[in-house]
């Protein structure tokens, strides 16, 4: 204990505690609580089992009633604890109930029937994890698939991504041609133009193209990224310039600068871009929305959007995959976040 | 001439990452080499700047420019044709069916209610949202910029709902707000009635500016934090100095200088909330009835749902949502330049 | 190893012009050091040579073959830059290997070129270091090295050792002498210092504003300077440079007293505006006739003393006496300009010769 007040009363610079400090403490563990509260509970409750979350009020621990096999029966039966008449408890498990009388057993002694009003008895309940709200989706209904086109989807638009937005940026920070201020501002231009605002024409050319319930439509209309390429081209703007006219004084072919020399180099822009890229990708909703409408190219996020409309009851399926949904991200963060965060304090974008 | 620059370049190679995969990108760069240096040859060094922009205009053409062009020319045709050659010329007629109103205020006097209805709760919830949400980021940059312990811990708690999916953070709250869900047990163990909080309209607008505050806070705070890390330290032990109490150095030195961080702050807010449609779609699904739709919503309903499939009515309803973002972008980029300027 | 030629080679970038029509040639194995104040032009100069630039206007040939509308890349020249601009994300030695794998060498022969250019450098032990874990004089090593292996037609380099501190530069410097004798190749050498000029080259071209003062081997530019601007850059300290006129054929008159000196005045006719230059060193002592100066500062080096001193009407004056001046602020010393030693400029700074 006096660990955690050493640790709350600690600090940066030692001094008279002011009011404003205990408010900001507070202020903070409030949002500590709101902000990782609500997908903690989802977490816990995505092991609970289906009637687990039936439950009113909820329990906080994924628990479940526990069950014995008694000889002579060939379904494991549940777990009460029993008041009896006189006073005493006894665990028994419940073989039939029958209107407002249970037919008991005692496991020990199988073969004596015990009859017991419902009211004096209590499910025994241990905490147990339900996994198959993890493992029965994603064999019984499509959500492999929909990961599967979620992870096809992100890696290879984040590959096109950034190749495509590289060449473009190397363009645009090494070389003085004609055209170069008219591209660029085409480059800013875009920068404002939302796909929402867009919806119906892209449709319209990915249909023309017959790409309608492909992953390819998903995939190719946002490769091209204003930001990505502004992104870059102001890291490669950094590069010394001696290092291009160095290579040319080596015989390397445009290209090979491009890739050997400035895509190495640029490496943590790259790397800035691609974690956007993977988020954006994984994450988009409205456009495979628009365009996916086969259940075999959902994406995870469209599949999980019809699978809440299609099962309203079935929130133990749900809640799993949305857990399965939000682990890659989750992930990214805890390895990522500092890297993440300064990127997008340095760019102001998400 | 190049002035003297410091030794050799020092940057983070990131050489370790390239090496796993050298070898096969190496031959790739081969393969693509061979052609590149081809056209090298023949159209000159300096040319090649076309080549290497040439994929990213195509795309950027196929997908941007030509779709501009092509929502202009949806927005002025009727009918049902995907195509826009087998489209009638309406002239201004979807633009004048948009916006039939008896009186602007009131979407049920409108011919296209559900665009008003759209129209007024996306201006709604745009004001309410942007509001609390600067209020909430400027509060918790603030105190995030504080000489406190574990920063680092506590920026990425505000951070991270960023990340997550927009179904990903609307399931989470529909499973707390259902009806037996944590908050109306957190009630009833008060002693309080459980509440149907998605299905009465006025808690539904309610928390759709929650969650959306919840989910992207982090991001403005960060904007907003870095502008606060921006402000010299030595202003604030002069203040210090001069024995400035502290909400007087907020007012008068702290505001000030995070203006135009604030202002980013409040037009991107503004230009993501007049868009908003992924959170509430999955939340409430516009509902009850549509106390809860936006403009991208019927946007997308009106294209897209099975029923109506009105191409052009909701190409010129794009066409109005797209100059009203203009107009927001214009305004932030005349705020970033004044922060340039400042 | 080649030729290389220059004709009426210009450049201009926008309106700023920065070469008025430069003629040179380099010969065969020739080591050849452009030097001149910044802005003067001799870096564009090695970027066009290099192709890295191209010419407003004349042409470039190397071994008699114009090359002026080639890329760099395909001229076949190598250049050590300011910066080294050595590929950080590279070792040693695939910075060596790069151009080599570029011009399609097989893999031993690549291997074969490194490891000798490396042994002449003394960089074996680093082969497989990035350059971020060298030190400056490895770096800069390693940068001739990336030139060395390519065997190229000829060197360029651009103001290599202004990276280095100075005893690194003496060292290196005399390495690039000894390197340049082993090799023999054609090098062309740019910088703004003039004792690493008088060191290596067999010719200096002295530039400035874009144009070229003299070409000449560094003996030529110190004994006879063509102009007013060789004469001052060239020399340190720089060259005494007083205004007089032509009292009459042979006799140049200087300062207010009209102290006159015997000097050979060519063409020239009494009353004309000159130019007297006289280097340091060249000045002597007289203990009561020639030029009077009054000693305003005295700097000692130990094995040598710098004298400054000014007379009426003449600007500062800086004297070179061997050994440990004994002279002090306020003395007034005589000088004697031995005419042997003169250098006459005319009005339009033109060196007067006999």
């Amino acid at each position: 204990m006096s660990l955690v007040t050493k640790l709350a009363t600690a600090r940066r610079t030692p001094g008279r505690w002011h009011w404003t400090d205990i408010a900001a403490y507070a202020y903070l563990a409030l949002g500590v609580v709101l902000m990782f509260g609500p997908v903690l509970w989802l977490a816990m409750s995505s092991f609970k089992t289906q009637a687990g979350l039936l439950e009113f009020p909820p329990s906080l621990l994924p628990m479940s009633q526990k069950e014995v096999v008694v000889t002579g029966h060939p379904q494991p039966l549940p777990l009460f604890t029993v008041t009896m008449p006189d006073g005493s408890t006894r665990v028994l498990a419940q073989v039939r109930r029958i209107g407002i009388q249970a037919q008991m057993v005692d496991p020990a002694n199988p073969a004596e029937t015990i009859r017991v009003a419902i009211d004096k008895r209590v499910p025994v309940r241990e905490f147990k994890l339900a996994t198959e709200n993890y493992t029965e989706p994603l064999e019984r209904f499509a959500f492999t698939r929909f990961l599967w086109n979620s992870v096809f989807v992100t890696v290879v638009a984040t590959i096109i991504t950034l190749i495509i937005n590289s060449m473009a940026a190397y363009a645009l920070s090494i070389y003085e041609f004609r055209g170069k201020n008219t591209v660029m501002l085409m480059v800013i231009g875009t920068l404002m133009i939302p796909i929402t605002i867009i919806l119906v024409p892209v449709y319209l050319v990915v249909t023309e193209l017959g790409l309608v319930n492909s992953l390819w439509a998903v995939i190719l209309p946002g490769a091209a990224t204003p930001t990505g390429v502004f992104l870059l081209r102001q890291y490669m703007l950094t590069l010394p310039r001696d290092l291009i006219e160095a290579a040319r004084m080596d015989k390397a072919s445009e290209w090979q600068i491009y890739w050997r020399i400035v895509m190495p180099l640029a490496m943590p822009a790259l790397a800035v871009l691609a974690i956007f890229s993977v988020m954006w990708r994984w994450n988009e909703f409205l456009w495979p929305l628009a365009v996916l409408t086969k259940t075999e190219s959902y994406t995870l996020q469209i599949g999980l959007n019809a699978f809440q409309g299609e099962l309203q009851t079935q929130w133990h399926y749900l809640l799993a995959m949305t857990v399965v949904t939000l682990l890659p991200v989750a992930l990214v963060f805890v390895f990522l976040q500092r890297f993440i965060t300064t990127g997008i304090a340095n760019t102001g974008m998400k | 001439m190049t002035g003297p620059t410091p030794t050799a370049p020092r940057r983070d190679d990131g050489a370790g990452a390239s090496d796993l995969i050298a070898a096969p990108l190496a031959l790739l760069s081969r393969l693509i080499d061979w052609p590149m240096r081809a056209i090298q040859r023949v159209i000159g060094e300096r040319r090649m700047a076309y080549v290497f922009l040439l994929p990213n205009l195509a795309f950027f053409g196929l997908f941007v420019f030509v779709p501009l062009i092509i929502n202009v020319v949806f927005s002025v045709t009727g009918g049902a044709a995907l195509f826009p050659s087998q489209r009638p010329y309406v002239g201004a007629g979807q633009y004048a069916y948009l916006f039939d109103c008896g009186s602007f205020l009131d979407p049920n006097s409108c011919r296209e209610d559900h665009f008003w209805r759209g129209v007024s709760n996306t201006a709604r919830f745009t004001l309410f949202q942007v509001t609390a949400m600067v209020l909430f980021s400027l509060v918790t940059a603030v105190v995030l910029n504080m000489r406190i312990r574990a920063r680092g811990f506590f920026r990425a708690v505000y951070f991270f709902p960023v990340l997550l999916s927009p179904v990903v953070v609307a399931l989470t709250w529909k499973w707390i707000l259902q009806r037996d869900g944590l908050l109306n047990a957190g009630i009833t163990s008060l002693g309080g009635e459980r509440i149907l909080f998605l299905v009465d309209p006025s808690w539904a607008m309610f928390w759709i500016v929650f969650v959306s505050i919840w989910a992207h806070m982090g991001f403005y705070t960060l904007i907003l934090l870095a502008g606060l890390q921006a402000i010299p330290a030595d202003l604030y032990e002069a203040a210090e100095m001069d024995a400035t109490p502290r909400w007087r150095t907020f007012w008068r030195i702290t505001l000030p200088l995070l203006w135009p961080n604030m202002i980013v702050v409040i037009v991107l807010a503004l230009i993501k909330g007049v868009q908003t449609f992924d959170e509430v779609f999955v939340l409430t699904g516009g509902g009850p009835g549509t106390a809860t739709l936006m403009v991208v919503h019927y946007i997308y309903e009106t294209a897209f749902s099975n029923q109506v499939q009105n191409f052009g009515l909701a190409a010129a309803a794009s066409v109005v949502l797209g100059v009203v973002l203009f107009a927001l972008t214009l305004a932030q980029l005349a705020a970033s330049s004044r922060k340039g300027a400042a | 190893m080649a030729q290389l030629e220059l004709s009426g080679v210009r450049k201009s970038f926008g309106a700023t012009h920065v070469l008025h029509g430069i003629d040179l040639a380099v010969a065969d194995g020739e080591f050849v050091v452009f030097v001149g104040p910044s802005g003067c032009g001799k870096s564009t100069l090695l970027r066009v040579i290099a192709g890295l630039e191209g010419v407003t206007g004349g042409s470039i040939a190397i071994d008699g073959s114009d090359v002026t509308g080639l890329p760099a890349s395909e001229r076949g020249l190598a250049m050590v830059f300011q910066s080294y601009a050595l590929y950080p994300h590279m070792s040693v030695y695939k910075n060596m290997a790069f151009a080599l794998e570029n011009m399609g060498f097989k893999r031993d022969e690549i291997d074969q070129r490194v490891r000798r250019a490396a042994g002449m450098l003394r960089l074996t032990d680093y082969l497989e270091r990035k350059p971020k874990a060298l030190s400056g004089g490895q770096r800069q090593r390693v940068a001739i090295g990336r030139a060395i292996v390519r065997d190229p037609k000829i060197f360029l380099f651009d103001e290599p050792l202004s990276n280095l501190d100075a005893e690194l530069r003496v060292a290196t410097r005399k390495e690039l002498a000894g390197l340049h004798a082993e090799l023999g190749g054609t090098m062309i050498y740019v910088t703004h210092d003039q004792v690493e000029a008088m060191t290596l080259a067999d010719r200096i071209v002295v530039l400035q504003a874009g144009r070229i003062e003299q070409i000449g081997t560094p003996l030529d530019l110190y004994n006879r300077p063509d102009n007013l601007f060789v004469a001052g850059f060239i020399g340190s300290p720089r060259m005494n440079l007083l205004p007089g006129t032509v009292a009459r054929q042979g006799i140049v008159r200087l300062g207010e007293g009209g102290h006159e000196i015997a000097c050979e005045t060519g063409a020239l006719t009494a009353g004309a505006t000159v130019t007297l230059g006289v280097r340091p060193e060249h000045l002597a002592l007289s203990e009561t006739t020639g030029l009077p100066l009054a000693v305003e500062l005295v700097e000692r080096l130990g094995g040598e003393s710098y004298l400054y001193g000014s007379s009426p009407g003449l600007p500062q004056i800086t004297l070179k006496l061997d050994g440990q001046s004994g002279h002090q602020r306020g003395d007034t010393v005589f000088l004697a300009l031995p005419s042997a030693q003169l250098h006459l400029f005319d009005e339009t700074g033109r060196a007067i010769r006999s």
